[in-house]
């Protein structure tokens, strides 16, 4: 890797990470504003504020900029070749921190007290969905740099098999620029207009149609560089091969093909759909879990093949000799139980009418913070003390605290969010300021909602302390080693040339969405829609 | 530097881990299916299905004319002992704030807003429902418990949103106040 595409990387990672401490503060104190033990300081309005600057900056720049940086230093590490458009590259990074700038400005000012969803017909300053756009289109180009860096690729290796590492990132980028579209016609066509005033109704409807394709893919293209993690630094770094690069490949391709006409389910609850389109999505729902199911098969052989070349014996003695002292490793093991807790609970918000239980009350806010800041996060956490020594020339100043690091964050994490879980069964429904603990109903709640505020406190405890591990990296002689990738156990000179390319799978994706997305959207235009009038929110705070 | 320059295993290895592959995908499609066959079973025979009525409304008229205006709202009993709850949802409440239901009934709710979106839930039951302008929301459920429920708002409805907050009683056949043609509890 060149220094100036390591300078680039860096860049998007410190913006990443500051972002993403800043946004810990932000849901640390809505933890608190709304617990049985308030911090005496703050209002109603303030933590909406909150609210939508937590869930915008994660939801849109921490994730976003984060997969940009690693999505460039994967291509560049696996291609072995400098970045194809590096002022390019520099300019859409300038051109996000502008978006970045506008949106916060107008959230801050508070005009923009919509929370990261939008929720129209409430309508934002018109520098909020500016700044969003921009955002969005700075990460567009490095959808366009990863896309033709992979074929670029292709075309000079003809008859090869693309590296893995480049062609998991592609299925990232592209599964973002599907996933984008949704929200971007809705920001495009219905916010933008309505702030400017050039529209006066909107229709509420196909808006939370438009921002659910939209909703539901995002949350896989938060995941899949942590899957990239899973396949490519986790074998390598427990001393042992990828059981299967094919595997592999079908798994990211699954992610492109059931990850984005699923977004309906989402809007199980809602009036403006009817039961088929949900049943299908549901379904669709069911068959994105198929990825997920694959890759565990995989990473579990990975590592009983490092296992047992460590010397585990027997049908489980594999486990007990991996280097779980290792980061990387520690990080996969403690995403499993979050992953594992996590999805029990997606099978309950997936089911069709079970989800009528569970709809928009603290358990949904629970369930992904655990999948998302749980498992995701660790994950992201780990690709960063794993790529930091090729990134900075600098190593890690203690694996012992880069371990304690980890640990705080799973079990602060697993603290905050089980107790929530239960609140949102007992009836605590989800984005209220504070609740009336005297009540009869709401007074079980108390204590559950203490002992989340403890495990709040130890996740931004824990946060605090990433950031601090990243800035005690000392120089060493590490500085010219190239990070290395896992290797697979099967060759893959003989991987089928449709997990070679995308031309098949991105089809697939088109055709799945007409079908299913189809009927709902063109509902809007058939039959007529009454609209709503748009109303500003918010006020200075 | 390339992650995937070849495997050292020989091809006996590479046939026998396709074929573990093939075996676990396998097995995995085969869970989905038996998934999707419990969610469609278990909705067609508890006909359990989520709110998806499809009725459009124009929420700038529903206070003016219509189902939704101010006398039709409340309880009213139907024939055969069912019951129509109809209900508003507006910034920062419902209209009316308190419900009340008789215990063992099928009882449908019919709600609808003119401005914002909203949702509405009672927490330990299955009722649940969003409230989006320009749609009425249909949901028939049976309390098979009587007593006093919460009926918060679940959606961000904007800077009041914590504030909305109804009531729903439940109560015995004996306690309902069946000289009344259409009740509600919050101005007797």
């Amino acid at each position: 890797m060149t220094a100036a595409d390591k300078r680039l990387v860096l860049a998007h990672w410190w913006l990443s990470f500051a972002l993403f401490v800043c946004a810990l503060f932000l849901g640390f104190w809505q933890f608190w504003f709304r617990s049985p033990i308030p911090p005496g300081f703050g209002t109603p309005t303030q933590y909406y504020i909150s609210v939508t600057a937590h869930g915008t900056i994660i939801a849109f720049a921490f994730t976003t900029l984060f997969a940009m940086g690693f999505g460039y230093a994967v291509t560049a590490l696996t291609t072995g070749a400098a970045l194809r458009w590096r002022t390019g590259a520099w300019q859409a990074f300038a051109l996000a921190c502008i978006g970045l700038a506008l949106l916060l400005v107008a959230i801050v000012s508070g005009r923009a007290t919509v929370l990261y969803t939008f929720y129209p017909p409430l309508v934002a300053s018109f520098a909020f969905y500016l700044g969003l756009t921009l955002l969005v289109v700075g990460s567009w180009f490095w959808v366009a740099h990863t896309i033709a860096s992979f074929y670029a690729w292709k075309g000079a290796h003809r008859g090869q098999t693309t590296p893995l590492g480049l062609f998991m990132v592609t299925a990232t980028a592209m599964l973002w620029l599907w996933a984008s579209i949704g929200a971007a016609l809705e920001l495009l066509f219905q916010l933008i207009p309505l702030s400017l005033g050039w529209t006066d109704r909107i229709d509420v409807g196909l808006a939370r149609t438009l921002f659910s394709w939209t909703l539901h893919a995002i949350v896989y293209f938060w995941l899949l560089p942590a899957y990239i993690a899973l396949y490519l630094i986790v074998p390598e770094e427990a001393g042992g091969r990828l059981y299967s690069d094919p595997m592999g490949r079908l798994a990211f391709v699954l992610f492109l093909v059931f990850g984005v006409p699923v977004g309906l389910h989402h809007l199980f609850m809602d009036p403006e759909h009817g039961t088929a389109f949900k049943f299908v999505q549901g379904v669709f729902t069911v068959f994105v879990s198929l990825p997920t199911l694959l890759t565990v098969f995989s990473i579990c052989a990975s590592l009983e093949i490092a296992g047992r070349l460590r010397g585990g014996r027997g049908s489980l003695g594999w486990v007990t000799t991996l280097p779980w002292g290792r980061p990387a490793m520690l990080a996969t093991g403690l995403a499993a139980i979050m992953l594992g807790l996590g999805g029990l609970g997606g099978l309950i918000n997936m089911s069709y009418a079970l989800n009528s239980a569970v709809h928009n009350t603290a358990w949904i806010t629970a369930h992904f913070h655990l999948i998302f800041a749980g498992t995701v996060v660790i994950l992201y956490f780990a690709i960063a003390y794993h790529l930091w020594p090729t990134l900075t020339g600098r190593s890690l100043h203690s694996v012992r605290s880069v371990r304690v690091q980890l640990v705080t964050w799973c079990v602060g994490m697993l603290l905050l969010t089980l107790p929530w879980h239960v609140t949102g069964i007992m009836g605590q429904p989800r984005r209220m300021a504070f609740f009336d603990y005297t009540d009869a109903v709401l007074a079980p709640t108390a204590w559950l909602t203490t002992l989340s505020l403890l495990g709040g406190t130890l996740v931004l405890i824990s946060g605090l302390h990433f950031l601090w591990n990243l800035s005690l990296a000392r120089s060493s002689e590490m500085q010219q080693v190239d990070v290395r990738f896992a290797r697979p156990a099967v060759s893959n000179a003989h991987v089928p040339s449709a997990l070679n390319g995308f031309a098949l799978w991105n089809w697939l994706t088109a055709a799945a969405m007409v079908a299913v997305y189809g009927w709902p959207i063109a509902q809007f235009f058939i039959y007529p829609s009454f609209g709503a009038a748009g109303i500003s929110v918010g006020g200075p705070p | 530097m390339a992650s995937t320059t070849g495997g050292a295993s020989s091809g006996a290895m590479d046939a026998k881990i396709i074929r573990e592959e093939r075996r676990w995908t396998l097995v995995m499609v085969g869970v989905g299916i038996a998934m999707t066959f419990f969610i469609a079973a278990t909705s067609l025979i508890f006909m359990s299905h989520p709110p998806s009525n499809v009725e459009r409304i124009d929420p700038d008229r529903i206070h003016v004319s219509g189902e939704f205006i101010e006398a039709n709202l409340g309880t009213e009993l139907g024939a055969g002992g069912t019951a129509v709850v109809r209900a508003v949802s507006r910034i920062f409440n419902f209209d009316p704030s308190c419900l009340i239901v008789p215990v063992g009934t099928l009882v449908t709710f019919r709600m609808t807003g003119p401005d914002v979106i909203h949702g509405v839930m009672i927490p330990t039951t299955n009722f649940n429902t969003m409230i989006v302008p320009g749609y009425v929301s249909k949901v028939t459920t049976r309390f098979d418990r009587p007593g006093v429920y919460r009926m918060p708002c679940h959606e961000y409805c904007g800077l009041g949103h914590h504030g909305m907050w109804a009531e729903i009683r439940v109560v015995e056949p004996k306690d309902w106040p069946f000289d009344k043609a259409r009740v509600r509890c919050d101005r007797g």
